[in-house]
């Protein structure tokens, strides 16, 4: 599992691609938090980071299903799954083995935004007057919502060939998954049970977590979900239909 | 007995790709596995590997069955699929490092030595596989194969493509392989047949119309030449 973990990791740091996907990623988050007016910390003058913790999980719809999109559609489109398939390796294994690689790179595309933290703790008044609490337990957040959002992105892979297709799944059920709720709940027919609904969607937990209350529901919410993705790949990869 | 095939079959819906067929193949010999093209071979090939899930019926590799104790079996067998499926933008030796690391060996960087010495690829190794000519990526398929000292060979049609010289190259390759494990290997040049193998089967539609050594199979048609007795039996 480890050598499949490597090899995935490898061939996207021997590529362009993802140092491509990432440099736009912490572009757009630099433009979005520092210079585009609408959005930019400065004008809002507050110092928090609450605004970029909301940009984010929008960017990683994007990003996470570019990295992801590659994974197993195209192992399928050249035929070099058989390659994997027949070591001493389970799906599982080989599944766990793209999925942790992904979500190197995510974690590789968060690392940088910490600077933003020490920036604004420099630019607050007194310095150093941020809520530290609040911004670890959003990191904390970004982290969860990326494996969500990474289980997503494998899936999508894994039920085409075509990564394009792969990459236009990923972005609908991420969007889908993250607010999608939210705004179903929010139709009148099914006020009744807008409670529930809006707990279905991922935006209710990270919120929930971002706000720096780390509850163990929230934990349990993420864990399935990852696991229900992972699952319904294991099933597509199972059959074999290709 | 390294591999015992009983009436294995793999259904597609109503299409019946491989019917119950059954075969064995002993160490030390050459199983030469022929029929027209979508017979069931490849299919049987990959019952054998775990890459497909059986219908029904059973296998056994070296005493393991293939359902039961899949991992085992992997770990047993050596598979060239069809078409050498590579990552082509690895470079040889990184490929071949990466399989024998899936496998667990100890000693990858002295294994992938041997192997590169055994094929033939000591001049191309530094290469990416993309860049390699037909002969010398079929090469690295066969070093893959080959790499964790498998008991029992699985080649699907390792000689399709090649021109005469890698073929002879690739044939001496796979006789030498051939003596001291059990090797299944499909083609479609009988005189690659009669150079190679030891035994013969052949399927038809998913069924095995013929299952003995060169020389029964010769005897028991009058002595007509491979190929007649090929087609009279598939057509």
């Amino acid at each position: 599992m480890l050598a499949v973990f490597k090899r995935e990791l490898f061939s996207f740091l021997s590529s362009s691609m993802a140092y491509i996907t990432i440099g736009i990623f912490l572009l757009a988050c630099g433009l979005m938090f520092w210079f585009f007016p609408d959005t930019s910390i400065l004008e809002y003058g507050y110092a928090e980071m609450d605004g970029f913790f909301s940009l984010v999980p929008y960017l990683f719809m994007f990003l996470i299903s570019a990295i992801a999109m590659r994974s197993f559609a195209e192992e399928r489109k050249e035929g070099t799954y058989v390659l994997l398939a027949t070591r001493p390796l389970t799906d599982l294994q080989i599944i766990l083995a793209k999925y942790l690689a992904c979500m190197v790179l995510v974690l590789f595309s968060l690392l940088p935004t910490l600077v933003y933290y020490y920036s604004i703790s420099q630019l607050g008044l007194p310095k150093g007057n941020i809520d530290t609490g609040a911004v670890i337990g959003s990191y904390i957040g970004l982290f969860l919502l990326g494996n969500a959002f990474t289980s997503i992105g494998i899936f999508a892979s894994s039920v085409t060939k075509n990564q394009i297709i792969a990459f236009a799944i990923a972005v609908f059920l991420c969007f889908f998954m993250y607010s999608g709720f939210d705004s179903i709940s929010r139709i009148s027919a099914f006020e009744s049970i807008s409670s529930v609904l809006v707990n279905f969607g991922i935006a209710e937990h990270y919120q929930s977590i971002s706000r720096g209350v780390l509850d163990t529901r929230d934990a349990v919410y993420f864990i399935t979900f990852v696991a229900f993705f992972l699952g319904l790949t294991k099933l597509a990869i199972g059959g074999r239909k290709w | 007995m390294s591999v015992i095939v009983k009436n294995l079959a793999k259904h597609y819906g109503e299409q019946k790709a491989v019917n119950e067929i059954s075969f064995e193949a002993k160490p030390g010999r050459i199983l030469g596995f022929l029929g027209p093209n979508g017979a069931g071979k490849s299919t049987t090939m990959k019952m054998l590997t775990g890459y497909l899930q059986p219908t029904s019926g059973q296998a056994e590799i070296v005493g393991k069955d293939i359902q039961l104790e899949p991992l085992e079996v992997k770990r047993l067998i050596g598979y060239l699929p069809e078409n050498t499926p590579l990552y082509m933008d690895m470079y040889v030796r990184e490929f071949l490092g990466f399989v024998a690391e899936t496998y667990g060996l100890k000693n990858v960087k002295q294994r992938v030595e041997e192997v590169i010495k055994l094929v033939g690829l000591t001049q191309e190794q530094h290469k990416k596989i993309g860049m390699l000519s037909k002969g010398y990526k079929q090469r690295v398929g066969l070093a893959q194969a080959i790499i964790h000292q498998p008991q029992v060979l699985i080649l699907d049609e390792p000689t399709s493509g090649l021109d005469p010289n890698q073929l002879s190259d690739i044939r001496a390759l796979i006789k030498n392989l051939g003596k001291d494990k059990t090797v299944i290997i499909s083609t479609h040049i009988m005189q690659e047949v009669e150079a190679l193998c030891d035994d013969v089967i052949i399927i038809n539609k998913g069924v095995l119309v013929a299952n003995s050594s060169i020389n029964d199979l010769k005897e028991k048609h009058a002595q007509s030449s491979l190929e007649d007795i090929f087609k009279k039996l598939t057509l």
